[in-house]
């Protein structure tokens, strides 16, 4: 099947077939490739902001609030609200539009739920694929709402020009904010609740924990390829309340902010190179999955070294490098 | 896990009605059968729900409604999807639907029916089987 008269649907600006590319692409990894690869030359415009924050942090309603000042600047949004898909049923709910109903029949934004299909790390697998087609739409800014996220679901800062962070008070104490994983990659902390006792706390909380990060993030030589971005960069924090709009005026100069530093000082180059780095990893482990299970499921010499590994005179380890031989790749 | 199609119902609320245990009962049936739902909350409009579902793209709508305001609402949100060139979209109802009432609605397209004390696999199959692609 051709997706061209879509494509070019999409190129138009049609919502309906930017709807329909994000149903095949999301069902489709085939079909997916065909899409981007006719739609890739056009991408780039558009800002990624990345939302991340536990389960019930508030960001379906930050990003509602933040949506309502950007459609007052006459931005076109793109939002995608990853929820989590039920590993038992395969089904899920996905309820992050309720927080968001004043911008249905809104015409310049678009918003998108999708399950994460049991992909680890906070999206699901076709979200840069969707991200890539809200591009093409015309979007000025794409946010991207994770699953509700623990403390290691990091991959949104492989797809977002800027990463925040909803944090709010009351929700685990200063042992939790010097662990690794989600802090780490976080360009924008937001202390979301403003209003709840114990909001200072967490704003101090998080300072100490940027203090004792400081010294190596600002020692270049330590900073590993992946953490370029956050590089010379200290992530400010900043207490809002999502309900009431209080202090979102200096959050869209935060971003702001970030934004330019990324530019001014070529890390934006960096960054684009780690998404692509990282984006075709990505697809690579997928297409070698498939490849190796298609050949653990017709080779004959696989069941011989089963035998061999269950009497011993082979390991697990050394199995594995035979089939790296049979699949030719070495 | 190449193709990965999953059926995607979008359950609604049209109108002033403020009972939704009824929808969130039947979103999380579907859910269970594997289903991707949509809930987008109480009080929808029309005009809210043509665009959701323009923009989300479901193979199914489940409207719940209990408020004895199906014969206005309905045939407005038929006609809007219509006008938005939407007609792959099976959509179904359910809540108070009086026996009268159902002629008129499957008039405007709407099936299902299902009223209180339906069992939840019924209107599960009913999506599976109904789906027009």
């Amino acid at each position: 099947m051709s997706y061209s008269n879509l494509i070019d649907k999409l190129l138009k600006g049609d919502t309906r077939a930017a709807a329909r590319l994000i149903t095949v692409v999301e069902n489709d990894i085939i079909a997916a490739e065909d899409i981007i690869n006719s739609i890739y030359k056009y991408t780039g415009k558009a800002y990624i902001l990345g939302i991340t924050g536990s389960p019930g942090s508030g960001k379906s309603t930050f990003i509602s609030t933040l949506t309502k000042i950007f459609v007052e600047q006459d931005k076109k949004i793109g939002i995608i609200c990853v929820d989590p898909t039920s590993p038992l049923t395969g089904g899920a709910i996905l309820g992050d539009r309720i927080r968001m109903k004043e911008h249905f029949t809104l015409n310049n934004v678009f918003i998108r739920s999708m399950a994460n299909r049991g992909q680890l790390g906070g999206l699901a697998r076709a979200t840069e694929d969707i991200i890539k087609i809200l591009d093409v739409y015309g979007c000025d800014i794409i946010i991207v709402e994770t699953v509700g996220v623990g403390q290691s679901e990091v991959d949104i800062f492989k797809s977002a020009q800027t990463v925040v962070v909803l944090l709010v008070p009351g929700l685990g104490d200063d042992i939790q904010a010097i662990k690794a994983g989600i802090m780490e990659i976080t360009d924008i902390f937001i202390v979301n609740k403003m209003d709840l006792a114990g909001a200072d706390r967490k704003v101090s909380e998080i300072m100490q924990m940027l203090e004792l990060d400081m010294n190596y993030k600002y020692d270049s030589n330590n900073v590993m390829n992946d953490y370029a971005k956050i590089k010379r960069w200290s992530p400010p924090i900043l207490k809002v309340n999502s309900k009431t709009g209080e202090n979102f005026e200096d959050f869209i100069k935060l971003i702001e902010k970030h934004r330019i530093f990324l530019e001014e000082t070529g890390i934006i180059s960096d960054y684009q190179k780690n998404r692509i780095r990282n984006e075709t990893i990505q697809i690579l482990k997928h297409k070698l999955t498939k490849k190796v299970e298609a050949l653990l499921s017709s080779n004959s010499q696989i069941e011989e070294y089963i035998k061999l590994v269950m009497d011993k005179s082979l390991d697990p380890y050394s199995m594995a490098n035979l089939i790296v031989k049979l699949l030719g790749m070495e | 896990m190449v193709n990965q199609r999953k059926i995607k119902v979008l359950v609604c609320k049209p109108g002033l009605d403020g009972h939704d245990r009824g929808a969130k009962v039947l979103a999380r049936a579907l859910r269970d059968a594997g289903m991707e739902v949509i809930y987008t909350g109480l009080h929808q409009t029309p005009d809210d729900i043509v665009q959701t579902v323009i923009q989300e793209d479901p193979d199914a709508i489940m409207l719940s409604m209990l408020s004895g305001a199906h014969n206005a609402l309905c045939p407005v949100i038929m006609e809007k999807l219509k006008e938005n060139g939407i007609d792959d979209v099976l959509v179904g109802i359910g809540g108070i639907i009086p026996d009268e009432d159902k002629t008129f609605l499957e008039k405007h397209g709407l099936k299902g029916f299902y009223g209180p004390g339906t069992e939840l696999k019924t209107i599960v199959e009913f999506v599976k089987n109904n789906l027009k692609r």
